[in-house]
């Protein structure tokens, strides 16, 4: 017995498809925003922030580079209610995937400030900048220049992490797909096709996140 | 009704991490070889099997490990077999963990100066000649440092699995939660217990990594 492929039947649901895409970029979007921040934060309070600051940021980091997003996810959406903290299920989402980019974010943002010269540090120094000045005007910018690939590479694998968000109910891209399948049985078409729309994702956001790093850096060569 | 106590809650985690170890060890194992195989074809030297491993390794890592297991799941029920959750696992996480080993690998070969290659085939050497004698052992040693890193993805990445129906750490505590009501502990304990499992990983990886770089610096 043959199987028949009807990809018409995934097509019918096109517009619950499209549906599902927004919001998968609407949390990268976010995830990427917000985790850069907190990346670089981290990375600031690891090489110059006060010594105290140091322990629970590396604490941070190293929990959630070492705990799978799943759980991470369940712990926000399930776990942290009990503590009073009652999120809806994108703004779990949207917490998670900034958390989890935060932590990478911040190891890869810190070996960019690691590799640059002392002297550059002195000469913000000798022109009386304070070192907070100094991280921010001199050391950042160079710094994510160096280290922009890396840093894209990861925006894209927490992109492809999302598809996880919908264990909790966020409705994108693999919430729609789940959504269909149950609809019209036709489980293997559907997720083809999810995962063509992701490869699709994935190359645009490389694609997108090369065009901000020529932005952002042109002008510092 | 029964009462659950922290123990009871940890030691049915601790059953069901060993599910998560297994399946770890079977994916990296497999992935090794699959990757081994990718890698030669991935730096051989025609082009339409370059160009064939590059599009493995491209799919494989610009889709969700996710949908690979979807796939893998409901794919493999259209050849009329009854797929188990773990054969789908496995071989969905087997082929992931390949195409990112592959591409590590690729790393390291390249990392192998040309003149290795040059001065090896000017001793009449065939590829794989160059491979086993001169350029792999080099290539191995820059390799162990990303590669036990890389294992803190894959036994992260077999997480997932819960999700069609494998019943390892992940899915276990979705279980127990549902019986005991305490999300908080019981979540806060798997995160603890994959933490124990890759934190050693992670530490040995960045360990060798250092003494790997130890001679450059002076």
């Amino acid at each position: 017995m043959a199987y028949e492929f009807d990809f018409a039947a995934v097509f019918d649901y096109t517009p619950v498809l499209v549906r599902g895409v927004w919001v998968t970029v609407e949390l990268i979007a976010f995830g990427a925003t917000m985790g850069m921040a907190v990346g670089i934060g981290c990375a600031w309070a690891r090489t110059q922030g006060p010594r105290w600051l140091r322990p629970p940021v590396v604490a941070y980091i190293e929990l959630i580079r070492n705990t799978p997003f799943l759980v991470q996810l369940f712990f926000i959406f399930f776990g942290l209610p009990s503590l009073g903290l009652k999120l809806s299920e994108m703004q779990a989402a949207c917490l998670a995937m900034a958390v989890n980019l935060g932590a990478y974010s911040a190891e890869i943002v810190r070996a960019g400030v690691q590799a640059t010269p002392l002297g550059q540090f002195e000469a913000g120094a000798s022109l009386a900048m304070t070192p907070l000045q100094v991280f921010r005007h001199v050391v950042l910018r160079p710094a994510l220049q160096r280290i922009w690939p890396a840093l894209s590479s990861q925006i894209v694998i927490v992109m492809l992490g999302s598809a996880v968000c919908s264990q909790i109910a966020a409705q994108e891209l693999t919430f729609a797909a789940n959504f269909i399948q149950s609809r019209n049985f036709r489980a293997f078409e559907v997720y083809f096709v999810a995962t063509a729309v992701y490869l699709l994702l994935a190359v645009l956001l490389r694609q997108l996140l090369r065009w901000l790093g020529h932005w952002l850096f042109a002008r510092a060569r | 009704m029964i009462e659950f106590s922290t123990w009871d809650i940890l030691r049915n985690l601790l059953l069901a991490a060993r599910w998560t170890v297994v399946l770890s060890l079977a994916a990296f194992a497999g992935g090794a070889v699959v990757g081994a195989a990718v890698l030669f074809m991935r730096t051989s030297r025609l082009p339409w099997l370059r160009r064939a491993a590059w599009a493995y390794i491209e799919l494989f890592q610009c889709t969700p490990l996710l949908m690979q297991l979807f796939l893998a799941f409901f794919g493999l029920a259209l050849l009329g077999v009854e797929v188990p959750a773990w054969a789908a696992a496995g071989a969905a996480l087997v082929l992931w963990t390949g195409a990112f080993l592959a591409e590590i690998w690729r790393g390291c070969v390249e990392a192998v100066p040309r003149g290795q290659w040059e001065a090896s085939s000017s001793l009449a050497m065939d590829y794989v000649q160059q491979m086993r004698y001169v350029i792999l052992p080099q290539a191995l040693r820059i390799a162990i440092a990303p590669t036990v890193g890389f294992s803190v993805q894959v036994i992260k990445g077999t997480a997932l699995t819960s999700i069609i129906g494998f019943v390892e750490l992940s899915k276990a505590s979705t279980m127990i939660t549902n019986a005991t009501f305490e999300p908080f502990t019981v979540y806060a304990l798997t995160a603890l217990l994959y933490f124990a499992l890759c934190w050693p990983l992670s530490a040995a990886s960045r360990h060798l990594e250092r003494k790997i770089h130890a001679p450059d610096r002076h």
